[in-house]
């Protein structure tokens, strides 16, 4: 696929020392169902238990990670990837199990976190390091380093309410960057920022893993997955699924994603339709993470029929990161005389649609539905998250959509 | 590679009140609170002009009405520095720990997104004040030797008093602290209580001019022998010290236990909140 995926898997497998390892980790939830937050009604009832419902976020989670290994945790939203990095982070405390590491971890999970707005950059930087476990000195001994990695040096004591979001990004990232720390935990690190700086960040990440550092990343992009790292987990429920082979672990997201309903995998039917790959591409036919604001993208889907399926109509529904759909599209089978209108069981569909890109900055999911016999009431499959990816920019923009405008104003004579 | 101390694998024992290290941790106190008293007071037209004016201000309203109006303070030797100098320190203490309530709940950001000693927050609120006591007091003791107060050598007690009030203001702070983000009307109740405890310490008054019904009542008050001792030792010889004025030693053994009290409760309630702190906010 890219460069960087063949280097990697090209890579000597010599074993390094570990890095991470992580032992039968749970962790419950208790939700309480009325939540008594003052003392008045602690007071009131002193005698009511209060109601907790349980949320089992992690369900004995183990796992290893070597030094210099890129380790990739996937999975749909509530399966307890977050609540597993804020585990090993030290934010969240583990309600069994162990948790052992070596080395100095940035105890950070996203860019930015602790920035004070009123504060210049100087101080901003001082304070991060400190917080990465600097000391003192160290951390402002590497402000020139930061800011030039940010490429911000004229706005060192400028606050941060006067910088731009772009230039935030940046500076969050140096932050992280030079505080060189042996382990670093990363919730969706290229959610930010333009493509050309997610490009610097992946980089940078590369010389880092050459440098013998382990990166711990959580992350919805599967192309990052792929391309970056050496081994994945699938976390469904607070299970661990599958841990190993990254291109394994993208595979049963995918169909864990396609069958639909949590409990499909208990029910012993196989859904009619396998998803084989869903990507994005740029213009020049390059698979692509991240779309640029105004850039077309290129939507492929590969699926392969383990039943035949008559008439199927493919629809597709982009939603923004709210889940409210900003727009659809559709289409079936070409209607030619060479081409029955079906798909039987082995055969592969590939569905292309090239989308004018109107989407404001943000993220986003494409959802798929497929229906058979031509009638959108005979569903296969209905609105099945299939993919997500970000429209990145710094253009601020209201709305949902950028739609080109023609404005002119003028004085009236 | 091998043989680094960095390479052992080492067990992560989740979050706690002092996680990640003394030097850290002091770094992190130091570098919060300096900056913080900076944002509050360099910020502003009139900078830290306004840290020194705001006690300065209750101090011209209290005067005039104790000495113009009420004429407490025309009995009391000194009583104009006597007020000031209660008013910079029971400042000091209201300040702290009413800022300090909502403290970890203003950090959110940084209590659930990064792995985060959880005593650094309001200790460094705790700091921010003590910082501005500092620049308060120097002007409060330009105002005693301009009154014609004599130096004596009990004032180089003066910091033990101090660091008796800093200890008790950071276990109150720390009790708000961790309790605010699950019964949140502590804020209210905390606004209240300090208030109470103004009129409850001798502040506006000298311990002596009390009722001795009352008097029992206030001394179980921690910051009662505070306030007493500053003004003995510091503001008028003449007055009776904390040990005279609690009737004898066995006086101030009741807010001896009531302080040391809030110091273990403080440190018990912040042990056990301090790892649920990132959960329940």
């Amino acid at each position: 696929m890219s460069s960087a995926r063949s280097a990697s898997s090209t890579r000597a497998p010599a074993p390094g020392p570990l890095a991470i390892q992580v032992e039968d980790v749970h962790k419950t939830f208790h939700i309480p169902t009325h939540r008594i937050d003052t003392l008045k009604e602690r007071v009131a009832n002193p005698f009511a238990r209060q109601e907790f419902r349980r949320l089992r976020a992690l369900r004995g989670v183990s796992f290893e990670v070597r030094r210099g290994e890129f380790f990739g945790i996937v999975g749909r939203n509530g399966s307890g990837k977050s609540t597993l990095l804020k585990i090993l982070a030290s934010i969240y405390r583990a309600d069994r199990g162990s948790i052992r590491m070596a080395g100095r971890l940035a105890p950070f999970i996203e860019l930015g976190v602790g920035f004070n707005n009123e504060l210049t950059a100087r101080e901003n930087v001082a304070l991060n390091g400190v917080m990465m476990g600097l000391s003192r000195r160290e951390a402002a001994r590497r402000l020139d380093r930061v800011l030039d990695f940010a490429e911000l040096d004229q706005f060192v004591d400028l606050k941060l309410k006067n910088y731009s979001s772009g230039m935030l990004v940046r500076l969050a990232f140096a932050v992280m960057v030079e505080a060189d720390a042996d382990i670093m935990l990363i919730d969706e690190v290229l959610a930010v920022g333009d493509a050309s700086f997610a490009q610097k960040c992946m980089d940078v990440f590369e010389q880092r893993r050459k440098a013998g550092k382990t990166l711990v990343l959580v992350t919805h992009d599967m192309a990052t997955v792929q391309s970056f790292c050496d081994q994945a987990m699938l976390l469904h429920d607070g299970e661990q699924r599958y841990t190993g082979n990254p291109e394994e672990a993208v595979m049963r997201y995918f169909r864990l994603n396609f069958a639909g309903s949590s409990d499909a995998e208990h029910v012993p039917v196989e859904p009619d339709l396998k998803l084989v790959d869903v990507w994005l591409e740029d213009e020049a036919g390059r698979r692509m993470e991240n779309v640029e604001q105004g850039r077309p993208i290129g939507f492929h889907l590969l699926a392969e029929a383990r039943t035949e399926v008559r008439g199927p109509r493919f629809g597709f529904q982009v939603l923004n990161v709210d889940g409210v759909p900003v727009f659809g599209f559709g289409g079936s089978l070409p209607k030619d005389l060479e081409q029955h209108d079906r798909i039987v069981p082995g055969q592969r569909v590939r569905v292309a649609a090239n989308i004018d890109n109107r989407l404001v900055p943000g993220r986003y999911s494409i959802a798929c539905s497929i229906s058979r016999n031509h009638s959108p009431g005979d569903l296969l499959l209905r609105d099945v998250g299939i993919l997500d990816f970000v429209v990145t920019g710094t253009e601020p923009n209201p709305g949902m959509v950028s739609v080109r405008t023609d404005l002119v104003a003028r004085v009236e004579p | 590679m091998n043989g680094v101390a960095d390479s052992e694998l080492r067990p992560v024992r989740g979050p706690s009140a002092l996680g990640g290290g003394w030097a850290r941790f002091l770094d992190l106190v130091y570098l919060i609170s300096v900056t913080e008293f900076k944002r509050t007071y360099f910020g502003t037209a009139l900078g830290y002009l306004w840290s020194v004016a705001r006690p300065l201000m209750l101090f011209g309203v209290l005067l005039a009405v104790f000495t113009q109006i009420f004429r407490i303070g025309s009995q009391v030797p000194n009583y104009p520095v006597l007020l000031l100098f209660n008013i910079v320190l029971y400042g000091f203490f209201s300040e702290a720990t009413v800022s300090a309530v909502q403290s970890i709940v203003n950090q959110e950001g940084i209590v659930r997104k990064t792995q985060f000693p959880r005593l650094v927050i309001p200790l460094a609120v705790v700091m921010t004040s003590l910082i501005n006591l500092g620049f308060n007091l120097v002007v409060v003791f330009i105002f005693v030797l301009a009154y014609g107060v004599d130096p004596t050598w009990t004032w180089l007690l003066f910091p033990v008093i101090l660091a008796l009030l800093f200890v008790i203001t950071t276990a109150v702070s720390m009790i708000v602290a961790s309790l605010f983000p699950r019964f949140r009307d502590i804020g209210i109740i905390w606004q209240v209580l300090s208030t109470v405890l103004f009129y409850a310490t001798p502040v506006l008054y000298p311990l002596g001019i009390v009722p001795e019904t009352f008097k029992d009542f206030l001394l179980l008050n921690p910051l009662t022998p505070l306030f007493v001792a500053a003004r003995a030792w510091i503001i008028d010889p003449t007055a009776p010290g904390p040990v005279t004025a609690a009737g004898g030693w066995e006086g101030l053994l009741a807010p001896m236990a009531i302080y040391a009290l809030i110091c273990v409760f403080a440190v018990w309630i912040f042990n056990r909140e301090a790892p649920r702190i990132a959960e329940e906010l």
